[in-house]
């Protein structure tokens, strides 16, 4: 019978089932940060238990570490949190990539780029973003903190079997439109809570053409969508990315690996419980202007009218989004002003996201009312980056550029938007007071937000990228 | 674990979907490596002003709901971050049970874990349910057992759990010991998987 990966690798990790009852699954990679484990560590200590397989975990520092000096972390509770894991790491023999090492970043960008992310595991991390890994047809998901407890004592997890959702996304993406626009436009059509209950396979012709960073921005923000996790079939793109990083093997064993993940990928004919399409033409470069993912536009359209919602609750919900935001209905989005711009997070700090945002900033300079900053996502993003001289565009051009770690994407260290600010932000989530109280968060491609930082509003990029190509 | 079974008291109604697990604990309180001591900071930037004054119109501030172990919203109830620090704060302020028509499934799972009842209604009895503790406190018998929530009018709900999430909630177990019970099985796998 035809299957879905998701089924595959459910089927694959199966330790005890029983009906009426979640299934026992096994965890293949553990992945920890110093924000949910700390309760996790003290629960072990407390019933005198200990980490299973501490070879299958994977810890590293990025919520709370300080992105300016590395050397004095101000805040006592934020240091007491970091030292706190480094402690737990040391006690429980779990590997720690800690605040000054080479390997440090943030945790969803440093798994795929040291090979510990692969196609086919179960991998799970106190963290709702962990749902980046299943670019790499892997099956990730976040958990709770008793979760993590859990999976530390027993390498495994009760699960109830979720549902499966294939979206399809058919065609060729359009001039200037990013991954982050597919993901925006996925999340403003079908709501922040189409995915509930289920993982999400994303497929299609777009979906094939994009890169792994690319692919793995679409999986990060499908915890936006209300899913589970997201992931994708591995193909060729897939292997090719993992050849040579440093926890996958060499020679014939990686050979051997790479058929195994290929056949993997969901079988001609598979059944989804459900599914949904959206073609690349209806996406175009887009903002968010809410409180909410889902709340978004192209960047050529307005804030929406009340008079365009049926039901009253959605009116409501408007008003209270709008009156968060300071914003009026029928606003061109475009004529939106903003006083900071962070490219950032594990959303979008890889180097094709550099890369791509300062191909827009170079030669150019930040709008002086704007303070502007680039946070790579993992010292090795960081190390690649400066290697091409892209450190040198953004300072030149006026960004900030910042040491690796979470940073303004929640705010918890010192890097956050004052109240009654905005902010044109590569991060995942506008919650209120996301990066930091009273901020107003505008969610962007890397590409929109180095152009949103060039005029001092929020623009569509593709006016640059016309004036960047020098017409034949 | 706490095992929970029956609660009765006046429900309090926090008429909003979306609620996301930023608001319900701000990240400038997930700092501390305790899982307890996080109620007073439950909703902290909707039920205060900047100067730490509470905002009137907020429902938590309401004096009729202090009492209250019921919290009712609406749906997607507890979306975005994997905090459980959210329904530490939660349990923390006093509240045992949540009602909504749906939860974001790490939210709902955390819940189980820590002895909160996540029950979901249909949006029509959730929004009955609002509205009728928004005019005047609302009393509600729930029942864990029986899958029940009775109310002091007399009106009838009932709701589903999966029956594992329901008898954990029942007897308080510790789902690690439990799990311990399958040690063989795991060490079989592991040797299936590794050699
Ligand atoms: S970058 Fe933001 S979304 Fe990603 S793990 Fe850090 S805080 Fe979470």
């Amino acid at each position: 019978m035809a299957k879905t990966i998701i089924e595959k690798i459910w089927e694959q990790h199966i330790v005890f089932e029983e009906q009426g009852k979640p299934d026992l699954l096994y965890i293949d990679l553990h992945l920890l940060h110093e924000v949910t484990s700390p309760q996790a560590f003290e629960g072990l200590r407390l019933n005198g238990r200990k980490v299973r397989r501490p070879d299958l975990c994977f810890a590293t520092m990025d919520h709370n570490v300080p992105t300016r000096n590395r050397e004095t972390i101000t805040d006592p509770i934020s240091r007491k949190q970091i030292e706190t894991l480094q402690e737990n790491c040391d006690e429980f023999g779990v590997p720690l990539a800690g605040i000054n090492h080479p390997d440090q970043g943030i945790v969803h960008v440093i798994g795929p780029e040291l090979g510990l992310t692969q196609p086919g595991k179960t991998i799970v991390c106190g963290d709702s973003h962990t749902s980046t890994h299943g670019a790499f047809g892997a099956l990730a998901f976040g958990i709770g903190t008793s979760e993590v407890e859990h999976v530390l004592s027993t390498q495994t997890l009760w699960q109830s079997k979720p549902k499966t959702m294939e979206i399809r996304i058919d065609g060729d993406l359009g001039f200037g439109v990013s991954s982050k626009d597919v993901i925006l436009a996925i999340i403003s059509k079908f709501g922040v809570d189409m995915g509930t209950g289920h993982i999400i396979e994303y497929t299609g012709e777009a979906i094939r053409q994009l890169t792994m960073e690319e692919r793995m921005t679409i999986c990060n923000m499908s915890i936006e969508a209300g899913a589970r996790a997201g992931l994708i079939s591995p193909d060729k793109t897939t292997v090719e990315y993992l050849r040579g990083r440093r926890h996958v093997p060499e020679g014939e064993a990686f050979e051997q690996e790479a058929e195994r993940w290929l056949s993997l990928a969901s079988d001609e004919g598979a059944k989804y419980d459900a599914s949904l399409s959206i073609h690349a033409l209806e996406i175009s470069p887009f903002v968010t202007w809410g409180t909410n993912p889902s709340m978004g536009s192209g960047i050529a359209e307005h804030v929406p009218y009340a008079k365009s919602y049926e039901k009253q609750a959605d009116r409501d919900a408007l008003q209270q989004a709008l009156d968060y935001m300071e914003l009026e209905e029928g606003v061109p989005l475009s004529s939106i002003e903003i006083q900071h711009v962070f490219i950032g997070s594990c959303t979008n700090a890889r180097l094709g996201d550099l890369r791509a945002a300062s191909t827009i900033v170079e030669g150019k300079k930040v709008h002086p009312s704007v303070t502007a900053i680039v946070v790579p996502g993992s010292e090795t993003v960081k190390r690649a980056a400066e290697a091409e001289g892209l450190d040198k565009i953004f300072l030149e051009a006026g960004f900030e550029w910042r040491e690796t770690g979470c940073s303004m994407c929640l705010a918890m260290n010192e890097d956050a938007v004052p109240a009654g600010e905005r902010c044109a932000s590569t991060s995942n989530r506008n919650f209120e007071g996301r990066q930091g109280a009273g901020s107003m968060t505008h969610l962007v491609s890397p590409v929109m937000a180095a152009a949103a930082a060039i005029e001092g509003h929020l623009t569509d990029v593709r006016t640059f990228m016309k004036e960047a190509v020098p017409t034949a | 674990m706490k095992p929970i079974n029956k609660t009765t008291s006046v429900l309090t109604p926090l008429d909003r979907k979306n609620v996301d697990t930023d608001q319900i604990i701000s990240k400038e309180f997930l700092k501390r490596i305790e899982r307890t001591g996080f109620g007073k900071y439950l909703f902290h930037h909707w039920r205060f002003n900047k100067d730490g004054t509470p905002k009137e119109d907020f429902v938590l501030n309401d004096p009729r709901y202090t009492e209250s172990e019921i919290l009712v919203a609406q749906e997607n109830f507890g979306c975005g971050s994997s905090r459980e620090h959210a329904p530490w704060a939660i349990q923390d302020y006093g509240f045992n049970v949540v009602i909504a028509p749906s939860y974001a499934d790490i939210f709902y799972n955390n819940c189980v874990k820590n002895g909160i009842l996540p029950i979901q209604l249909a949006h029509q009895e959730v929004d009955e349910l609002i509205h009728k503790g928004q005019q005047n406190p609302y009393r509600l018998d729930i029942n864990l057992e029986e899958q029940t929530v009775v109310g002091e009018d007399g009106s009838q709900y009932s709701f589903t759990i999966d029956p594992y999430w329901k008898e954990m909630l029942l007897k308080g177990w510790d789902e690690i010991a439990l799990t311990f019970q399958y040690e063989s099985q795991i060490a079989a796998y592991e040797e299936k998987q590794f050699v």
